[in-house]
């Protein structure tokens, strides 16, 4: 619930510690919406290194489990204990007036830390978006934006990664580079929750089909 | 926390007319007063300090309904509710250069709107410091609305009905501290009182603003 918010403060040292721990673990969790169960009771453990590819069709509840699980939504039975996240949704949370570059910054500022100016543009420059680092997000293309919200991911201190469809409006190269992002994060001990239409291109995977409710009392 | 309120800043530099707007529409509306009621320009007139602030409570209510709107449609919103280390201080920097953008900036107009208002040099100061205490409570207040209607495609209507009744402590103190300044008289027992409102919306907007936030977020 919202007034036990998952532990914000967890940085990668401190999951490495952990290394049996699960990063994420739900017990019969429901999402709802509209006091409308979404699916069928979810039993879920993450554990470091995991990569979980979240499918369902259009409407089965897998945005509103990334939501549940992230703390912005509310409306749901059963329980999830989490560390702290990156999460990703439909909105990709950078600021339109600012350069990629400064959104790292923010995001930084955000969570009490300096930014690592050599790092953020390092990432950048693997991204493809050296050039547009000091361009305010509004001049960038869709695609050119999806690949500067995940800089901050890479950037981020926190091992779980909370990912709501990234592919959308990636190019081949830039899918295939996520792609591989995705495996060498899970490989360095991450882990990541991708809700996705695409089949992830990642050695080590597992598939949790949402299924949508049966029983729905319409 | 430097990190933070450079970008509220560089934000606010690169939308300039948030901030210009709402300033030219209380000139121009203070013009408008002068012209349409010269009386209003008699010291010994009650009118003056009341339409001032008003006018001031208006003008702030222009700026208030973009506060939060970008960080909510882009989604950053969701992200400080998600990452931020201490919501407090990312909410108060918002807050803060909101009012550098309102407040402050119609403090430092204070010598023109007098000018327009015919109010005699030697009380510009008094009326600045009234000003100075008594602004941050406007926005600090308003943002509780603005987190509150954030999540209304047309929130402005609704914006200023929560709202406007939460800036009647302000209007009275405020007005009375003006009025006390123009009649020559000691203006200390209302600013006392004026910055007591804005010292208690300093501890508790911030708070509220945050669930107001959370609210809004979770409704989508």
């Amino acid at each position: 619930m919202l007034d036990n918010p998952p532990s914000q403060t967890y940085n990668a040292d401190q999951a490495a510690a952990h290394d049996n721990e699960p990063l994420l673990r739900t017990s019969t969790l429901v999402c709802q919406r509209d006091h409308q169960d979404l699916f069928e009771p979810l039993d879920l453990t993450v554990m470091p290194g995991d990569c979980l590819e979240l499918l369902g069709p259009n409407g089965s509840g897998k945005s509103t489990l990334l939501r549940t699980l992230a703390g912005l939504h509310s409306q749901f039975s059963g329980e999830y204990k989490s560390v702290g996240l990156v999460y990703q949704g439909h909105r990709l949370g950078l600021d339109e007036l600012l350069s990629p570059l400064e959104n790292l910054a923010w995001f930084s500022g955000l969570q009490d830390q300096a930014l690592d100016r050599s790092e953020a543009l390092r990432l950048l420059a693997r991204l493809g978006l050296l050039e547009q680092a000091h361009t305010p997000c509004q001049r960038l293309s869709a695609g050119q934006q999806r690949r500067a919200a995940i800089a901050r991911w890479l950037m981020a201190p926190q091992s779980l990664w909370l990912l709501d469809e990234p592919f959308n409006a990636l190019d081949v190269q830039s899918q295939q580079l996520l792609n591989e992002l995705l495996s060498e994060h899970c490989a360095g001990g991450g882990a990541v929750i991708c809700a996705t239409h695409l089949i992830l291109q990642v050695a080590e995977k597992t598939t949790v089909q949402l299924q949508p409710q049966s029983g729905s009392d319409l | 926390m430097k990190g933070l309120l450079q970008r509220e800043l560089v934000a606010t530099l690169r939308t300039r007319g948030s901030v210009i707007n709402p300033l030219g529409f209380l000139l121009l509306s203070i013009l408008l007063f002068a012209i349409a009621d010269p009386g209003v320009r008699d010291e010994q007139s009650k009118d003056l300090s009341s339409v001032f602030w008003v006018l001031i409570l208006l003008t702030n209510m222009l700026s208030l309904d973009a506060m939060f709107r970008r960080d909510f449609d882009s989604g950053a919103l969701e992200q400080m509710l998600i990452s931020a280390h201490m919501p407090f201080v990312a909410i108060l920097a918002r807050i803060f250069v909101h009012w550098l953008g309102s407040g402050l900036l119609i403090t430092l107009f204070v010598p023109l709107l007098g000018l327009l208002l015919g109010l005699r040099p030697e009380m510009f100061l008094p009326i600045m410091l009234v000003l100075l205490v008594g602004t941050p409570a406007l926005s600090l207040l308003g943002s509780i609305g603005a987190a509150l209607t954030v999540g209304f495609s047309r929130g402005g209507a609704i914006l200023a009905l929560l709202i406007l009744p939460l800036f009647l402590p302000v209007l009275i103190f405020g007005n009375a501290s003006v009025a006390a300044v123009v009649s020559g008289q000691a203006y200390t027992a209302p600013l006392v009182w004026l910055a007591l409102c804005s010292s208690v919306a300093l501890t508790l907007a911030p708070w509220a603003t945050w669930a107001a936030l959370k609210i809004s977020v979770e409704m989508q």
